[in-house]
């Protein structure tokens, strides 16, 4: 009965700390990642940095032809995805500012690294771009997964991350059509192993969070692509990032998820986008799915009322033929 | 898919420009222009549940068995022993039938009973497990009435028969009460989804079902009764019948573009077979019902009729996910309408305007 009485207490919508209308009396900051893809370099660390740490099985060996993207979409046993997108975009045209190199180098006829566009051979500016983005459980403020779980087996942490409890789960799939990210999965697969045919998704690495450690990808993260902090931080960080880069002439730049007004009040995990959501697989403005369920069962239950006054009349004009 | 090639190159510049070009093209004068969306390699966006035949037979159960308890009910209070039995067993077989299916598509289903550590009424899943609780033992007492007469003699006389005839009736009524739920949660339990076609039935979908329900229970109802008990049996399959096919025409035209995977594919021939199957069975038992057969010819057709409508609303909301289509063009709509930018909650606010 309490869960029935603090289920009715919960907030659909709104600025709100999702570890506080959850039941933590003293939550920690609310933990997130801030994924800037502008310096994302493609090397997929962050997957196999996920893998290693959370014990995922491998996902099997199949070429894609989606560019080098192969493991394709985030899902039971994806919990970071490497999107590449190979974009048609005018060249920019070098600045004329930079400045020559002083002296020519002289070839010794050794291996030497040299700074790119340093070499007189250097590639011509192309008609072309990559865009690489590491995608991730969003970790909603109201989270759609954790409202239609009939278990309660998915959870809100006390750092406001979302994560599955293996124990609980009975594979229902429910939280899997709720998502309107298509980021939660149940996991299929070789018996034996306790994960499968149970919901599976990122976690946050809330083992390493309780313990003060950054999540794995993040610490893998070559380049702070992946940034792993507190969420009121990073969101001031991002919107630096993005001025920066608009002055730079990306007019597209974008953030996306950083907005507590938006249809899932946020979400912990957001990212700075070179282009539309939508051409990185992210949908453009997605809705946690319980913000409609009031009407929804307003809906069904008007529906009900018909259906038993249709029976009542059908009784009600006469028994026999 | 017709638009493969669209969905085969990731978005750039050229592909938006070539989309918009089709348009222009002089010789086509298209009402609507083409949709113009981008996507990732066409790959979806939404995940399907991993619900396989289970589900689809589930829900057409539930609404067979909530449809039956309330014609059982009914025949019990107005005198009609033969449509009383008929759907009281059918009752508790479609719901053992659903609680079956249900159960096993669980990917844990040794775990079921976890279902009930607790009821949320954000989880339709949840709200009708408990429904599925309080009703279904209720519809097995119900049967007892019908089962003590059959029971050999050394069995009776250790069972409390007498009791069981009693409570038959009352168990009945309160199952009755029931069924409305059991019918029409189940239309929630696909509208509160991400899945494009499901969650834009919203509003109409519970009407859709709870009409299919009363075509399917009834339409048995005539299939198994001679003629002079099969008159509420008779209305029930033909307002449901009615309702049914009225609130699918509301709904497609409410659904804007997610109504294209309700008439293609395997949906599309669900949904066609479902208005022929549950409009010929209509006409046919107002017609023919001075002929036994052809009355349970029609009840049969609305029966699979109504199947045939879960089936198309299942297999159409599965194929809506896997069209990244259904996910962008309806959300950029919505957010080019509001001038762009994240801040849903102000501009669109809730569904009391709907």
């Amino acid at each position: 009965m309490s869960a029935f009485l603090s289920d009715l207490g919960r907030s659909f919508f709104g600025d709100i700390d999702p570890a506080e209308d959850n039941g933590y009396s003293d939550p920690p900051p609310r933990k997130g990642f801030f994924t800037d893809t502008s310096v994302c370099i493609g090397c997929k660390a962050c997957e196999v940095a996920c893998k290693e740490w959370n014990l995922i099985p491998e996902d099997g060996v199949e070429l894609s032809g989606m560019s080098y993207d192969n493991t394709q979409a985030l899902g039971a046993s994806t919990w970071r995805h490497v999107a590449f997108i190979e974009q048609e975009v005018p060249a920019r045209v070098a600045e004329a500012s930079v400045a020559p190199a002083p002296s020519a180098p002289v070839d010794l006829g050794m291996p030497a690294p040299t700074l790119p566009g340093d070499s007189p051979d250097a590639a011509e500016p192309t008609d072309f771009r990559w865009l690489m983005e590491s995608d991730v459980c969003k970790h909603c403020t109201h989270a759609a997964c954790v409202d239609v779980c009939p278990t309660g087996a998915l959870m809100h942490t006390e750092f406001g991350t979302v994560v599955v409890q293996n124990d609980i789960c009975n594979g229902c799939g429910y939280c899997v059509s709720a998502c309107p990210y298509g980021v939660i999965e149940r996991r299929s697969g070789p018996a034996g192993n306790p994960a499968v045919g149970i919901a599976q998704k990122c976690t946050l690495c809330y083992d390493r969070l309780t313990e003060g450690q950054t999540p794995a990808c993040a610490k893998a993260c070559p380049t702070d692509s992946i940034q792993f902090g507190d969420l009121d931080e990073l969101r001031e960080r991002a919107a630096g990032r993005l001025d920066q880069l608009v002055e730079a002439g990306e007019p597209n730049a974008q953030l996306y998820g950083h907005d507590t007004r938006n249809g899932v009040g946020g979400t912990g995990a957001f990212f700075l986008l070179l282009d539309d959501p939508e051409v990185y697989g992210l949908p453009p403005d997605p809705v946690v799915t319980t913000r409609h369920v009031g009407a929804m069962w307003r809906q069904a239950a008007l529906a009900a009322v018909t259906l038993l006054g249709g029976a009542v009349a059908a009784f009600a004009a006469g028994g026999g033929a | 898919m017709a638009d493969d090639d669209k969905a085969d190159v990731p978005g750039g510049p050229g592909q938006r420009a070539r989309t918009r070009r089709r348009g222009r093209g002089g010789r086509e004068q298209l009402v609507v222009p083409p949709a113009e969306f981008r996507s990732y390699y066409g790959k979806p966006i939404v995940k399907a549940p991993p619900w396989k035949y289970d589900i689809a037979a589930y829900l057409f159960l539930g609404g067979l068995a909530g449809g039956s308890s309330l014609l059982a009910a009914g025949a019990d209070l107005a005198g009609l022993p033969n449509q009383r039995r008929s759907a009281r067993i059918v009752a508790l077989g479609g719901i053992t039938g659903s609680l079956y299916y249900l159960v096993h598509d669980l990917g844990r289903p040794e775990r079921f009973h976890h279902m009930l550590r607790v009821l949320k009424l954000t989880s339709p899943m949840s709200v009708g497990t408990w429904i599925l609780s309080a009703y279904g033992p209720f519809a097995g007492l119900a049967l007892g009435q019908e089962i003590v007469p059959l029971l050999p003699e050394k069995l009776a006389r250790r069972l409390p028969t007498e009791l069981i005839s009693r409570a038959s009736r009352p168990a009945g009524l309160v199952a009755a009460l029931a069924a409305p739920a059991v019918a029409s949660y189940t239309a929630v339990l696909l509208t509160d989804t991400s899945l494009p076609s499901w969650s834009a039935a919203r509003r109409e979908l519970p009407f859709v079902f709870v009409g299919s329900a009363a075509a399917a229970s009834g339409g048995v109802g005539l299939l198994l009764n001679p003629l002079d008990e099969s008159g509420p049996a008779r209305r029930l399959a033909v307002g449901g019948a009615a309702l049914e096919l009225t609130a699918d025409q509301i709904m497609q035209r409410s659904m804007g573009i997610t109504a294209e995977p309700l008439h293609e594919g395997r949906a599309g021939k669900y949904h066609r077979a479902a208005q022929v199957l549950t409009g010929a069975g209509a006409v046919g038992a107002v017609l023919g019902r001075r002929s036994r057969l052809l009355s349970a010819v029609s009840g049969l057709a609305m029966a699979a009729g109504s199947a045939c409508t879960r089936w198309a609303v299942f297999h159409a909301g599965m194929a809506s996910a896997d069209d990244p289509k259904y996910v962008v063009v309806p959300q950029r709509e919505r957010r080019d309408a509001r001038g762009g930018g994240e801040a849903y909650a102000e501009q669109v606010g809730d569904d009391r305007a709907r």
